[in-house]
Order: C-alpha cells, then structure tokens, then sequence
C-alpha cells in the first residue's frame, strides 16, 4: 500500500520532521508496551482509578476530592472506596446536590492552588455545571494572561450504561473535546485509567476525565511498570492495540473493546485490522492516526456519541486534510443513533454502535460485499 | 375555611393526629372558597349548633384553593380537649401543653406547637439600614467619631473622586468610538471604597464588575486599568478580555468573568483553601442585587454555610438589573432576609454612606475569620450609570429619578461634607484633586491608546500551561500566511 500515490510529507500541514519522528517513535512505543502484557497482575478499571486516586492524594496534600457520595457512601460507584477513612473529611468531600455549586468551589480551590478532582455521578450533571467546567475553568489560563491556571480534574462515567434512559446515556466526548483550553482523556483499561488519572491530576491545565460505567468492573492485565506510584501515561498520544495492515479503526473508552472483538472476527474474514485507542480526545493524537490511515488507507471511526458534529466527524477531517490522497475508500463512521437513548432493551442495543456493526463497516471499506 | 384540629400526641410513635373533630353536617354544606373569613363560618357553624365547636385558625394572609380537607366523623363531639394528658410513662405532668413536647428529627430537636402558623412571605417591617451619616454628612451618632483616621478618609474620598473621573472619561472615550465598551460605577463609590478600605491586602476578592475601586485602592493604576480596556501590550492581561474584566494576582483580585454569580461558588472554594492554609484572611465576593437569582448564589452560600467558609458575600443592591428593577427579581426584602434561608448572619447598610460600609465591612470580615463563617452584607444604593455602554436607561426609568439620585444622595459629596465638618478638606484640595484626576486619566487614556497592540504569539499563549505542538503549528502556518498574503492582514499586528 506504500507505492499508491506517495506524495511529499511536505504537501500536508503536518511537518515532514515531526512525521517522520512520530512513525519511527510509534514501533518502539507499541511494542514495548505490548510486550509487557505477559504480565502478573490484572486489575478492574475501578481499583486502578482508586488506587490513582490514592496514590496522588498520599504524594501530594493539595490533592481532594470533591463530589456527591464520594465519602460516606464510598463513591456511587465506588470508585472512591475507602479514601474517606484513609484521608478524612477535608480531602474527601461530600457536598449538597449542587454540580453548579460544586463544580465552581472546586474550580475556586483551584484558583488559590488545590488540586481538586471534581466527581461527577454521571457527566450528564456535568450539563448543570458546565458554565463553571467552560467558563470558569478552561478559559481561566488564556483571559486571565496566565495569571490564574487551574489543575482541576472533573471525572466520572460517561456515555451510555444499560437501560438507563436518555437523560443518562449521553457521550460528552465531543461537546468538551471541542473547546480550547481543556485536556479531555477517555480511557479503556486499567492501565489506561491508572496512567491517564494520574497524568490528569499531576497536570497543570483543566482536564475532563471521561470514563465508562460498564468498565468499571472489567478486569485488565497490567504490568508492572503500570502498578509503580510514579507510572503516568503521556496525555494526548494514542495507542496502537492492535496492529494490522488493511484498515484502521479508531475507538475510545468501551468501543475498543468492541474494535478489538470486530477485529478477530475480521481476521478469520482476511481482514488485518489495526485498532487505535484514542486514549485522548483533547488533544487529538492526529499523527498516530494519520501514520496508521497512511499505512492501511482505510478508516473506519467508532464511538457511542451522537453522529453529528462527533468525534469520528473530527478525525476524518483530519485525515481529509492530511493524509487524502492515501485514502482508497470514504472514511466510515460508526456512531450512536441520532435520537435520545431509547430505554428498551431492544431499541437501545440498536442505538449504540455493535461489533456486527463495526464488521460491517470495516468490509465496506474494504470492498468487500457485505 | 374554618375547622378545629384537635391534635394529641402520642409517643416517640409519630402519630401525632389522633382525632380531629368537626362537624361533617357543618362543614360539607360549607362553601370553601378562598375568600371566606373565619368569623361568618364560624358563625355559621355555631348557628348550625351542630358538635362541631371548634374553629380552625392560622395566621395566613393568602387564598388557598380547597385542597385537601380532611374529614372524619366525630367520635367525641361537644367536648373541648385541650389539656392534653398523656396515657404513657413518659407523661410529666408540667408539659400538658402540647407545646413543649419536642420530636428528634433528622436535623435536630423541634418543638410541636398546635398553633398552626405559616410564617408570612415578608415581614411588614423591612430590615433596617445601617447607616453613620446623614446626608448632610454629619455623623448620626456621637460615639463614632474615631471610625476612620484622617488618612483613610482622604484616601478613600480622592479615590472615590478618580474612580468617578476615570469612568466619564472612559465612559466618552467608548462613545467617541476609542473603546468597543465600558461600564461605570457612578453612584457606587462609596460601596467600592468603603469596603476596600476596610479588607487587608491578603483578603482575596472576586468582584462582578462595578468595583474597580477595590484594584485603584489596592494600587491598579489609571493607567493599567487604561492599558486593559484598550486591549494594548502593556495590560498585565496581553489583550484577552474585553474592558473592565480586570484582574490581578498580586493584588489578589481575581481576573473578572463575566457569566454572572460565577465568582460566588469559586469564592468559597478559594474559602475552603484559605481555610486549609490557616490564613489570617478571608474571602471577598461581590455581586449584584440581579445577580442573587442565579442559581450560583444559592449553591453558594449554602455550601459557604455548610462548610464553614470565611468569605464576606457584599451583594450591591442598585435597584435595577439592566432594565429590570428589584420588584421584578424577587418578591423578598431585598437579599438581606436571604442569608437566614442559609444559616448566614447578615446585615443591610446604607451603601452611600462609606463610614458605615468601612465600618459593617470591616466587622463582617473579622467575624468570618474570626469564627470561619460566612457573612452576607446587603449594600443599599442606586445604579445611577446606565447598566453599561450598550445601554440608554432613560428608556426604562426616568431623567428625574436618575438626576435625584446623582445630585442629592451622591456619596461622593456626603463625605466630602463630613471631611469638611472635620477640616480635613476644603475647596483648594477639591479643586486640585479634581484637576489631578482629570489629567491622569486623560493621559492614560492617551497613552494607552498609542501603545503597541499585543504581538502574535500571545493569541496562541496561555490556552494551556504550556504551548501545546498543535498550536505552535497554528502558528507557524498563520505566519507563514501572512507573509505570502499581507493585503489579506491587518498592519499593527507585532510579529
């Protein structure tokens, strides 16, 4: 697939040296953390956030958190267990039902040089809030002149759980992926929660930590290296899960899971597909995925958010703009139904994207009859 | 509607409507309608001379609508209970009364009562005002007269004085088209430096926009503030915000924002920091009396109450929220009675009198760090600007009522008044401070104007901590275009 209309690195926007240095960064990278998943320990993504959370509040004393039920009630999901006796009150903090309220209090901290990590029980409240997530924190930096920064971590489950109904179902990835000022990380795994938190919390600007419900109990392995107080994943580059050569498939948070399955049953079809986590939406890792579309020249995006105006929308203008003449097909998208989340069992497994769905797409891509 | 509950406790059970007696013969031939008084039915109740002899009576001034009449057959008619004597062990004797028996909520102790009494929406009285001088500037009350020290005061009339000079000017120079817009502080003077005399230069403040004259005290230039609203590469701010969104770290002002009550829960977190570093100083939040309907408010000073946070809420009540006037944003007296819905201690101050702000802001700013609480302070005044330069308010309210206002109750002349009755000020200072001002602002407005606008790089600057690669590409592309395009550019962008 190299051969076909090879054109100048130089003709695109993205500069030849920087191209360059992201593919060759891109094997070492991929394969040295694929080899370490012949690890010991698997862990679910709920104790690797609890124990990112307890490891960067022990290290650092301006470190809290902040939300409803994250400490008498342990977390309504859980993911606070245990902080509440481990580092009392004032650095596990229960508040009155107000997102607005608190979500402005934690950005306030922040002002005066807490590390707040603000939870939301589900990021459909973060829409009661979202003038302070906006307004007061990501734009803080650039009005301010530099004179306010604000380290605040607003995280909790986003995107559709089961049968929860559409005032709870909502992917929030591309309404904050779109503005200036804010960092947005969706991880997958438990190392991915692990390093990405971290990263998060230690990190000087905003950041919108967009987890999953249903992958709080999914069990990961991880390494080593990932189990180390210090790990930390890079904010803003993307990992290559699986490699292949026929198309690209990019997907975050559950839905690289549903790549990965799409893509072994894909494989048994002839089909070599190479499966990008985003593990960033803001900022987008476009060289990782511009390398990886530049190699197959097929895309196929996958996410559970509304079609329009989404992720998949963002990433195959990218790819137009950088990488055209490589494509030998349309991007494809794959994204939830444009509708609210229906609660019926059957109407919403037709409204969010299924790994039949993202076969589908995949073979159209490739020509084949599906 | 008139009927007699009889109402008798039992124990810890909770029960405590064990009977309720009326007359069903009375009462279902009774029209309940929302304007019967309680004298005809009961007349008409004892006219029936059916069981029924009781009357059912609450203090409430308001119609209701026939909801929700329960009724149950007499079972004891004619008798009158209203010693309550309890058949358990836990009788003791002295507390027949209902009154004194008390239930353990969630929340605490409360006391029943069989008085049924809706507490009224207001009270006919309205919170009174706090004030120390009259209009003629003479102190009020004798044992005042070491409130402030000559220094003080002259600082804060020649501030009072600057800040009302660099507002007409600025104020025209919006007009002659040299600033995209402004918003002025006349009439408030005395709220802005009244209160900033009285904070410690440690006291973190977040304003909402008509106090400038916490930054001027606080040693803000004319001329920054100049550099600021003209968006030029001298303003600390490196032209981001539109003018008066001011703001300075060292002197612990946090940059304006403009979604209103914002600043309110943001205070009480930075409270909620200050507290952690065992500061001797609090936190500062001024707002509006348009503002207190925002949702921000109520979060706000319910979780200041909640979580002991030291931080002083001083709501600047102008009477008018752009075009609309306070009777149209909430049926209370004013905010003041709002702080108690909080379990927040509060006071209402004659915001034109700046000897009582100095004085109310300085004590509410050492209770709230004295006992980590919050307070709230009602400033009263009058929004003599119109809401800002976008605004022409003789079209909503009249030239009569803003001239009145303007002249008669300018805070600025009733301390000059006092001043004088002390003899620290006389017409020569006036004129000369007069005279200064004006030159000071007009210079800085001059120079402010001839400065070099903010260079290229600043646009991409400070959107996050550090330059992101995807903007320095923005960059480098938007240079390399401009240099291939310049008739597609404008000329004053530094490179």
């Amino acid at each position: 697939m190299w051969g076909i209309l090879r054109q100048k690195v130089g003709d695109t926007g993205l500069s030849p040296q920087g191209l360059g240095n992201q593919m060759l960064r891109l094997r070492p990278a991929t394969s040295a953390v694929r080899d370490y998943s012949a690890a010991t320990k698997e862990m679910t993504v709920r104790d690797a956030l609890n124990s990112a959370l307890d490891e960067e509040m022990a290290a650092d004393p301006n470190v809290y958190v902040m939300g409803e039920e994250v400490g008498e009630y342990q977390g309504a999901y859980k993911i606070t267990k245990g902080l509440l006796d481990k580092f009392g009150p004032e650095r596990v903090v229960d508040t009155p039902i107000t997102e607005a309220g608190f979500a402005g209090i934690g950005v306030g901290s922040a002002y005066h040089g807490l590390r707040p990590v603000i939870e939301f029980m589900t990021f459909n409240f973060s829409m009661q809030a979202i003038d302070h997530v906006i307004n007061s924190a990501a734009k803080s930096n650039y009005m301010s002149a530099g004179q306010i920064n604000v380290p605040i971590v607003f995280r909790g489950p986003n995107g559709p759980a089961a049968g929860v109904g559409a005032q709870h179902s909502q992917c929030y990835g591309a309404w904050y992926g779109s503005v200036p000022g804010l960092k947005v990380l969706v991880p997958y795994s438990s190392e991915d929660a692990r390093g990405l938190l971290k990263a998060a919390i230690r990190d000087p600007d905003p950041v919108v930590f967009l987890e999953n419900e249903l992958l709080y109990g999914e069990s990961f392995p991880v390494s080593a290296e990932a189990l180390d107080s210090s790990f930390t994943l890079p904010i803003g580059k993307a990992k290559i899960e699986r490699e292949g050569k026929d198309v690209t498939i990019t997907a975050f948070s559950k839905m690289v899971g549903y790549a990965l399955k799409a893509a072994e049953i894909l494989e048994k079809e002839g089909i070599n597909a190479e499966v990008i986590n985003l593990r960033s939406i803001r900022p987008l890792d476009r060289a990782t995925i511009n390398a990886s579309v530049r190699k197959t020249n097929r895309l196929v995006t996958v996410e559970e958010g509304f079609p329009q105006h989404g992720i998949g929308a963002e990433i195959c203008a990218s790819v137009v703009e950088d990488s055209f003449g490589y494509l030998d097909a349309p991007v494809e998208r794959i994204a939830g139904a444009d509708v609210p989340t229906p609660y019926a069992a059957n109407l919403e497994r037709m409204a969010f994207p299924q790994i039949e769905d993202i076969v589908r797409a995949v073979k159209r891509a490739c020509y084949r009859s599906v | 509607m008139s009927m007699l509950w009889l109402t008798r406790s039992r124990t810890s059970g909770g029960n405590f409507i064990k009977k309720i007696i009326c007359t069903s013969l009375t009462l279902s031939s009774c029209q309940v309608t929302a304007a019967s008084s309680f004298s005809s039915l009961l007349s008409n109740i004892s006219s029936n001379g059916k069981e029924a002899t009781f009357a059912f009576r609450y203090s409430y001034s308001c119609s209701t609508t026939s909801a929700a009449f329960r009724r149950y057959t007499s079972t004891k008619a004619k008798k009158q209970i209203l010693s309550v004597k309890d058949d358990d062990d836990n009788d003791d004797g002295d507390s027949a009364l209902e009154e004194n028996r008390a239930m353990d909520f969630p929340g605490g102790e409360i006391t029943y009562t069989t008085e049924m009494k809706f507490l009224p929406g207001s009270s006919e009285k309205r919170v009174q005002c706090y004030r120390v001088l009259d209009e003629d500037g003479y102190l009020i009350s004798s044992n005042m007269s070491e409130l402030v020290s000559k220094d003080v005061a002259l600082k804060v009339y020649s501030g009072m004085v600057t800040l009302n000079t660099m507002d007409k000017f600025f104020y025209e120079a919006q007009r002659q088209g040299r600033l995209s817009f402004y918003l002025t502080s006349f009439g408030e003077e005395a709220i802005n430096f009244g209160s900033a005399a009285a904070l410690s230069s440690e006291d973190i403040v977040l304003a909402q926009y008509r106090e400038p004259g916490i930054l001027l005290w606080r040693g803000f230039t004319v001329q920054d503030f100049a550099s600021q609203c003209f968006g030029n590469n001298e303003g600390h701010g490196k032209g981001r915000q539109m003018p008066i969104h001011y703001g300075s770290k060292k002197l612990n002002f946090i940059t304006l924002s403009s979604p209103l009550a914002t600043q309110l829960p943001q205070a009480v977190g930075m409270a909620y920091s200050l507290k952690m570093d065992k500061k001797d100083s609090c936190v500062v939040a001024f707002f509006g009396d348009g503002s207190a309907s925002e949702g921000d408010f109520h979060a706000a000073l319910n979780f200041a109450a909640v979580m002991d946070a030291p931080v002083v809420f001083i709501c600047r009540n102008n009477g008018w929220a752009i075009s609309t006037p306070v009777t149209e944003q909430f049926r209370s007296d004013g905010i003041v009675v709002k702080g108690q819905g909080y379990g927040i201690p509060s006071i209402r101050v004659d915001g034109n009198d700046a000897l009582a702000v100095y004085h109310v802001v300085r004590s509410a700013r050492e209770i709230a760090i004295r006992e980590q609480r919050p307070i709230l302070i009602e400033a009263m005044t009058y929004r003599v600007s119109h809401h800002s330069t976008s605004d022409d308010s003789t079209k909503y309210r009249s030239v009569d009522e803003i001239e009145h206002w303007k002249t008669t109750h300018s805070p600025i002349t009733r301390l000059r008044k006092w001043a004088e009755t002390k003899g620290w000020w006389s017409d020569t200072e006036e004129l000369e401070l007069h005279v200064e001002a004006k030159k000071q602002v007009k210079d800085a407005i001059d120079e402010a104007e001839k400065k070099e606008m903010p260079p290229l790089r600043d646009m991409f600057t400070d959107v996050y901590d550090e330059l992101p690669s995807t903007l320095v590409e923005q960059e480098t592309v938007l240079r390399e275009t401009i240099q291939r395009h310049p008739q597609d550019f404008p000329k004053d962008i530094p490179m």
